[in-house]
């Protein structure tokens, strides 16, 4: 455990040191080259805003009028079949559309049930196992300002799920109900 | 399939808010949506301005096409309309080496160099191509080894073995990356039928 997180302590620092020393040994102005590309870092970002904007308005309509909350009642039928833990369920709907929410969620769970129980294991390992599908699109495809993302959320929401079954089955399997 | 989600997520709210009586809630939601919004961008700056001028000293100094290089069969055949040789799969390895060592923050600049990359590959800049979609769902679903965050707020609320999920974690990752691959890949071919 603890050389994991050394690991990942550590990669960064290493990666900062290891990058302009290797550039410098192979004669390229390190600091210049820095300064070049990281120009190119402002418009990028500030093109993404009108994406960023026009998605997290309707995430949080969304979430904060209380219809986020109705569909999980309507779908509520469907979990208590499959045994699907129901505290579980807002995690599944909240992941893949607003990061925050479902790590304020994931939060709330290990406040309420602590961090080793069953359904904080389940959720950390939902949250852990994909990224916020919503988010990731309109960034990456904000930010080059692609209209038509083709398939790609369906995709990506799919993935989601099996990722959600993945995260049950095998938190089930190895840590029990 | 993006335009009914915004739609359905904005009408659904004003529904629910109205069902309440209580449409002040919407105004105040949007608001907030909005503010959260350029908030995420602000704080996306200074990582994007840190990490592009990494990523140049590391493309001058021939760092990229190395990695690109060693890790190429891997991106050829996930990539395969990319050019051998194109300046994009340098950026495509770098970005998923950085999700495999949970470093989020590292990975959303050098996914975005390389969108930039396969963006002068495309030729419909309004509309996504294949490879870029393949990207997006290899950055959707992440393949991550260490859960780096996830450890933490573990370690932080107390737990007593906060690295028990990492084992459930990768066997979770590696179903939904597969599943974004093969999904992925079934789509590609439709599309080119």
């Amino acid at each position: 455990m603890d050389w994991m997180m050394a690991v990942s302590e550590w990669l960064l620092p290493a990666l900062l040191a290891f990058i302009p020393l290797y550039a410098a040994f192979r004669k390229v102005p390190v600091y210049e080259s820095f300064v070049d590309g990281a120009k190119d870092g402002f418009p990028t970002a500030i093109q993404i805003i009108p994406h960023l904007v026009g998605m997290m308005v309707a995430v949080s309509v969304f979430r904060e009028t209380g219809a986020l909350q109705f569909y999980l009642g309507l779908l509520k039928p469907l979990w208590s079949v499959v045994h699907f833990p129901e505290e579980a369920v807002p995690l599944a709907l909240l992941r893949p559309i607003s990061g925050a929410g479902s790590l304020a969620y994931i939060e709330s769970l290990f406040r309420t049930y602590g961090p080793d129980s069953f359904i904080s294991r389940l959720g950390a390992t939902m949250q852990g196992s994909t990224d916020t599908t919503l988010y990731v699109l309109t960034v990456y495809f904000g930010a080059v300002g692609i209209r038509n993302s083709l398939y790609a959320i369906k995709v990506g929401l799919m993935a989601d799920l099996a990722g959600m079954l993945a995260s049950w089955l095998v938190v089930t399997w190895v840590f029990g109900s | 399939m993006v335009n009914y989600i915004w739609l359905f997520m904005l009408i659904s709210g004003v529904i629910a808010a109205a069902m309440q009586g209580q449409m002040d809630i919407v105004t105040a939601a949007a608001l907030k949506g909005a503010k959260e919004g350029v908030a995420v961008c602000f704080g996306l700056i200074s990582i994007l301005v840190f990490w592009q001028g990494m990523m140049r000293i590391a493309q001058h100094a021939g760092l990229l096409d190395k990695l690109a290089r060693v890790l190429a069969p891997a991106a050829r055949l996930l990539f395969p309309d990319v050019p051998k040789d194109h300046p994009a799969l340098g950026y495509i390895v770098s970005n998923m080496s950085a999700n495999l060592f949970g470093l989020g923050n590292a990975a959303t600049p050098m996914g975005i160099k390389a969108m930039e990359e396969l963006q002068k590959l495309n030729p419909d800049p309004k509309s996504a191509t294949p490879a870029m979609c393949t990207l997006l769902a290899l950055n959707t679903s992440s393949l991550t080894l260490i859960p780096t965050t996830m450890i933490g707020l573990r370690m932080e609320y107390g737990s007593v073995q906060p690295e028990v999920i990492i084992g459930t974690t990768i066997f979770a990752t590696c179903c939904s990356t597969l599943t974004a691959i093969v999904l992925d890949r079934w789509y590609r071919r439709r599309l080119n039928a």
